[in-house]
């Protein structure tokens, strides 16, 4: 197998004190993608949130690249893609790319024009985003995947209004990410029709019991 | 140091050693509250300009003191809270605050009736005062602030950045007001100050300073104990506390 | 795919807010025409006569002002958050001090820069002396910037809330007070013909006290605001 990416070890997440799920130990490595299941609300949007860093709220240990996992190294290397898209619907396509590659800090102009064809939305490049559908929405946000040259793409129900054609695309996308060298991380309820070695893996509740880390 | 450190951050520790101490504290701070009280508003030399109306000194002059120090201690736990993750810190800010700000509403109230029979108003726009009520409104924005959140553990974030960034300008809003007050110095009697006050005045008053600040952590430690034990509910050694000392 | 220095990071900041503010004109507008309307109630509920009106011009454009930046700061994060723009800055390789400094200074731009430029407008409806007006605008230049930086961390520290309005402005207007003392009497000294340049020196060692530390307190409080 290849060179391991992300490591989880017995990592769960906590609300209030208690523990969400049963802890899970996983190991993503270069060329795989992997999709979180489970029941609605069992954490794994939560999950999701304390590897890409915006929770601090669990307990276990988290690795990369065999290493403790060093957040402001981290964030170069991966891409998250949440529930909400981050567009601002007032500016266009191209000005919300711009803006998404200056956060990255870099100048991705030239991109600009390749990953909107990408998705889908060449001519589209100009329109406010208000004026264009939801689905369109996401796909811009998804053109974000084709800015930049992130391993790890962590992306939270990235199918949300996408219409079967551009379920089919999203999925040949990821294919080439991991064929690449990458690695994926999902969540969705869509049954995904990769011929890779795609990773399940299920998250369980937790047993409503209670820890004190100094009981 | 670091084990002492480490230990401090248990509540289960915490709360034997602070059972230990409770006793005395209380005993030592009621004792310096009743003998300042008794030498300022009984032994000490009347002023010869206000008569015996200055005596509310002895109150207002510690409480506004202590909420101060009340202030300075929530915004020290916060930082401490915030930079170590400690959770007895985190206990010791959110018990401080409700404190503090009542000690700020009694030197409001205080310095109100003191007011009065000095300048012949209720309400005097004087330097020090005005300072008191802006600490006041520090201290409700903290609460307020620590209300409004339904996670506890946001909230007391929350709480620790707001009263650092008070307690950075707290020195600024003091200078600033002084010098305001300065500016627009109206024609009454001055404040008489702690500084040209005579030493036979002025040292049940340092009593009674010290006793305030003892009963202030009496006060706290009560009040962190009972947090505590409403926290660490579900966990054995609460548990076992509550069924019967073992 | 070119790496950006610093000033370019900075500069591609500032600019997405500026656009955003552009496109949606309230932003912009709003409190300026705030700052115009309550400072129309002062003269009809103190009355009209320049004499009464004048010496008090100094102090109701100060309050005024503040007023219209605290409501306007509410906004400096809040779309970022409900649009999950906030989460990609969180994200982002680039420091959240830089991201939070870029912001405060596109909010500024937006409202405290029209502001100070307006006021004079105001001022003169208001009674106060010409003379004073050089100070006006300068005070408001300097010491909006440092209602900016207060303001947001209040708005970062409020933002996961949904009733954030009214808490922000009970967390803020103390940490306001300070820049009010300071902007004021810079006004009523120049209206007096007195020397102002020293109110003005203490507005800018608060600018330079609040740009380095205030972000800080903002990166802080938006991490915890997104993680809850």
């Amino acid at each position: 197998m290849s060179q391991p990416l992300l490591e989880l070890r017995d990592v769960t997440c906590e609300r209030d004190g208690y523990p969400l799920f049963e802890p899970v130990s996983l190991t993503l490595s270069a060329g795989s993608v992997m999709q979180l299941e489970g029941p609605n609300g069992v954490g794994k949007t939560s999950l999701l949130r304390v590897l890409c860093g915006l929770s601090s709220r669990y307990q276990g240990e988290l690795r990369w690249r065999g290493q403790p996992l060093d957040r402001a190294a981290f964030a170069t290397e991966v891409i998250f893609l949440g529930h909400a898209t981050g567009l601002k619907l007032t500016l266009s396509p191209r000005e919300n790319l711009r803006w998404w590659g200056v956060l990255r800090g870099f100048d991705c102009t030239a991109e600009i024009d390749g990953a909107l064809r990408q998705v889908g939305l060449l001519g589209y490049e100009d329109v406010p985003c208000y004026q264009l559908s939801a689905g369109q929405q996401r796909r811009v946000a998804l053109a974000r995947l084709f800015t930049s040259t992130a391993p790890l793409w962590i992306l939270d129900e990235p199918f949300t209004a996408i219409d079967r054609e551009g379920v089919a695309q999203l999925e040949e996308w990821l294919l080439a990410h991991a064929e690449a060298g990458g690695a994926v991380l999902l969540t969705t309820h869509q049954p995904l029709t990769l011929p890779v070695p795609l990773q399940q893996v299920g998250l369980r509740p937790a047993q409503g019991e209670e820890y004190s880390d100094n009981a | 140091m670091w084990s002492f450190f480490h230990k401090l951050g248990s509540p289960r520790w915490f709360y034997r050693i602070s059972g230990q101490w409770l006793p005395w504290l209380m005993v030592i701070s009621l004792a310096l509250l009743a003998w300042g009280a008794i030498w300022g508003l009984l032994f000490a030399p009347p002023d010869f300009r206000q008569g015996n109306s200055y005596r509310i000194v002895y109150i207002h002059v510690p409480t506004s003191m202590v909420a101060m120090g009340g202030y300075v201690t929530m915004a020290v736990a916060g930082a401490i809270f915030l930079i170590w993750r400690m959770k007895l810190a985190e206990v010791a800010m959110r018990c401080a605050a409700p404190i503090g700000a009542a000690l700020t509403f009694l030197a409001l109230v205080t310095g109100s009736l003191w007011g009065k029979p000095t300048w012949g108003a209720w309400w005097v726009w004087d330097a020090r005062i005005t300072s008191v009520l802006v600490l006041f409104f520090l201290y409700v924005g903290v609460i307020a602030l620590y209300e409004s959140f339904e996670n506890k553990q946001a909230a007391a974030k929350a709480c620790a950045v707001l009263s650092l960034v008070g307690l950075v300008n707290i020195p600024i809003i003091y200078w600033s007001v002084e010098w305001w007050y300065s500016l627009h110095q109206p024609a009454t009697i001055k404040f008489t100050s702690e500084s040209t006050m005579h030493s036979s005045m002025l040292r049940p008053l340092l009593i009674s300073i010290i006793g305030l600040y003892c009963f202030f952590a009496t006060v706290l430690l009560i009040h962190m104990r009972s947090e505590i034990l409403q926290r660490e509910r579900t966990t054995k050694w609460v548990r076992e506390l509550a069924t019967g000392e073992k | 795919m070119r790496e950006l220095s610093l000033s370019g990071v900075l500069a591609g900041l500032v600019r997405r807010d500026l656009q955003v503010a552009i496109r949606s004109r309230a932003a912009l507008a709003n409190p300026l025409l705030f700052f115009l309307m309550v400072g129309t109630l002062f003269p009809l509920g103190i009355g009209p006569e320049a004499a009464r009106l004048g010496p008090l011009a100094p102090g109701i454009l100060w309050v005024v002002a503040l007023l219209a930046t605290l409501l306007a700061s509410e906004s400096i994060f809040r779309t970022d958050y409900d649009d999950g723009s906030l989460e990609q800055m969180l994200l982002s390789p680039v420091s959240l001090y830089l991201l939070a400094l870029a912001k405060t200074f596109a909010h500024w731009l937006i409202s405290g820069l029209p502001l100070a430029l307006m006021s004079p407008l105001l001022a003169m409806m208001l009674q106060l002396p010409a003379a004073a007006m050089p100070a006006l605008a300068l005070s408001l230049l300097l010491g909006t910037a440092v209602l900016s930086q207060i303001g947001a961390i209040g708005a970062a520290l409020t933002v996961g809330l949904r009733r954030g309005g009214l808490l922000l402005s009970l967390i803020v207007l103390p940490l306001y007070m300070p820049v009010l003392i300071f902007g004021a009497s810079a006004v009523k000294a120049a209206a007096e013909g007195l020397p102002f340049s020293g109110q003005l020196a203490v507005l800018g060692a608060m600018l330079a006290l609040a740009v380095p530390l205030a972000p800080l307190a903002v990166a802080a409080a938006l991490r915890l605001s997104v993680d809850q």
